[in-house]
């Protein structure tokens, strides 16, 4: 299997600050991501790999420079930006009060996207087929981590930022999302992710950005 | 977007937290009748101070849910998601100041025909106090939103909220008991209600705006 980058898609930097009270987090950043690609944000505690990630998706501000999607500058299009783009950061994005069932269904309503039979697709994937209708309060930690990463399959989005995509799961959920994040970038999709540990991502190309040490 | 899935999600997880969501309820009846205790059971000086207490009450009930308006969200993650949605954010404000006001507003507004009686209020203008009170309760909601907005990532902002909303309610609370009052001296009642019914379309025209900007200011960083 080769992976070709596919030009189609590109997520780009140019001359990216970001500053974060009067610490700089990084500066004259610049990178370019295809289809097919993934990004990895590296970096000690502390070196701002979620407020970078944050920029990225538009909903952190960034002091200098630009994040180019298509080559067009983020506000141009950003509601073009956020239907193509699937977000899990460090909070789940899970409602506690419902089950992973409701709780995808619920973000389907809001991505506008996925029939039932989908849904039960993407609980069966994550392992989660038993547990569906048990309150997310319920559930450990690393459940509702999966929840989220069934949220994530089930939208239709080309661009997936993960912050610290491992967090809270067992071995067996690391390969989960290697597994999952080679199917997306199989399909020509693209990632970008910030980790401690390494994910297995070969023969797919990943581009590395460091983020220096916190002063 | 499907609206009204997000709506039933909305009230699902209302039903769900009932106790917490009948927190004001219960304050609005425990204030309204603290009134009759401390000021006598004089019926002509309730009768007379009725449509402030109840308006007052209903303000300051109305101002103890906000505060959770978007904190849950906030903190599981939930409003990230609903930021980087393609929908657009002013609509999801929107939905979900509706919704919060259907499961809080609603029910004060029901109960102060309750609490009329209570104090004494003529039987025959309650329609209107409840009138007053239908068209003021969602003004409340929509402004206690912009405050819940902007504190949504502070983590103490359990008295700020009402500081910086209450000055902003003083129109509201002003044409609100005025209603009220001229409705129980048999008065028009016309021009206040009017009023009340202009305000209510600038909040729901106006405040999904100044939500969504607080919204995104407070998870800029």
């Amino acid at each position: 299997m080769t992976a070709q980058p596919s030009p189609a898609l590109t997520l780009a930097a140019r001359g990216l600050a970001v500053w974060r009270g009067d610490r700089c987090l990084c500066r004259d950043l610049a990178f370019e991501l295809h289809g097919g690609q993934a990004l990895h944000l590296q970096g000690p505690n502390g070196a701002g790999k979620t407020s970078l990630i944050r920029v990225l998706t538009g909903l952190g501000r960034c002091d200098a420079g630009e994040v180019l999607w298509q080559g067009e500058p983020l506000r141009r299009n950003s509601a073009g930006y956020r239907a193509a783009l699937a977000y899990l950061g460090h909070n789940n994005g899970v409602k506690l009060g419902l089950s992973p069932r409701e709780n995808l269904a619920a973000a389907g309503a809001l991505m506008d996207t996925p029939a039932s039979a989908d849904i039960d697709k993407a609980l069966a994937e994550v392992g989660l087929s038993e547990s569906a209708d048990l309150l997310c309060g319920a559930l450990s930690m690393g459940q509702r981590r999966r929840t989220a990463l069934a949220r994530l399959q089930l939208s239709r989005a080309v661009l997936w930022f993960l912050d610290e995509p491992l967090a809270s799961l067992d071995v067996a959920g690391a390969a989960l999302v290697n597994r999952i994040l080679k199917t997306h970038l199989a399909a020509g999709g693209m990632v970008v992710f910030a980790t401690h540990q390494a994910l297995e991502l070969a023969p797919f190309p990943v581009l590395a950005v460091k983020l220096g040490t916190p002063a | 977007m499907n609206s009204a899935a997000l709506v039933r999600r909305d009230l699902r997880l209302a039903y769900r937290r009932r106790g917490e969501l009948a927190t004001p309820v219960v304050f609005f009846i425990i204030v309204t009748a603290l009134f009759p205790l401390a000021l006598g059971s004089e019926p002509q000086l309730l009768r007379r101070l009725a449509p402030g207490v109840i308006w007052v009450a209903a303000l300051l009930a109305s101002l103890i849910g906000q505060d959770s308006l978007f904190k849950n969200d906030y903190e599981d993650g939930s409003l990230e998601q609903m930021l980087l949605s393609p929908a657009a954010l002013e609509w999801l404000t929107l939905l979900r100041v509706l919704t919060h006001w259907l499961v809080t507003g609603l029910p004060l507004v029901i109960l102060s025909l309750l609490m009329g009686l209570l104090l004494n209020y003529p039987l025959d203008s309650l329609d209107v106090l409840a009138g007053s009170l239908l068209l003021g309760t969602p003004v409340l909601s929509f402004l206690g939103a912009v405050g819940a907005a902007l504190t949504v990532s502070l983590r103490r902002s359990g008295m700020l909220l009402p500081i910086l909303v209450l000055p902003l309610t003083v129109p509201v609370l002003i044409f609100g008991a005025a209603a009220a009052e001229r409705a129980m001296q048999g008065e028009p009642v016309a021009a206040p209600l009017y009023f009340l019914a202009a305000m209510l379309v600038l909040a729901v025209t106006l405040a999904p705006f100044a939500i969504a900007g607080g919204l995104r200011v407070s998870l800029e960083s």
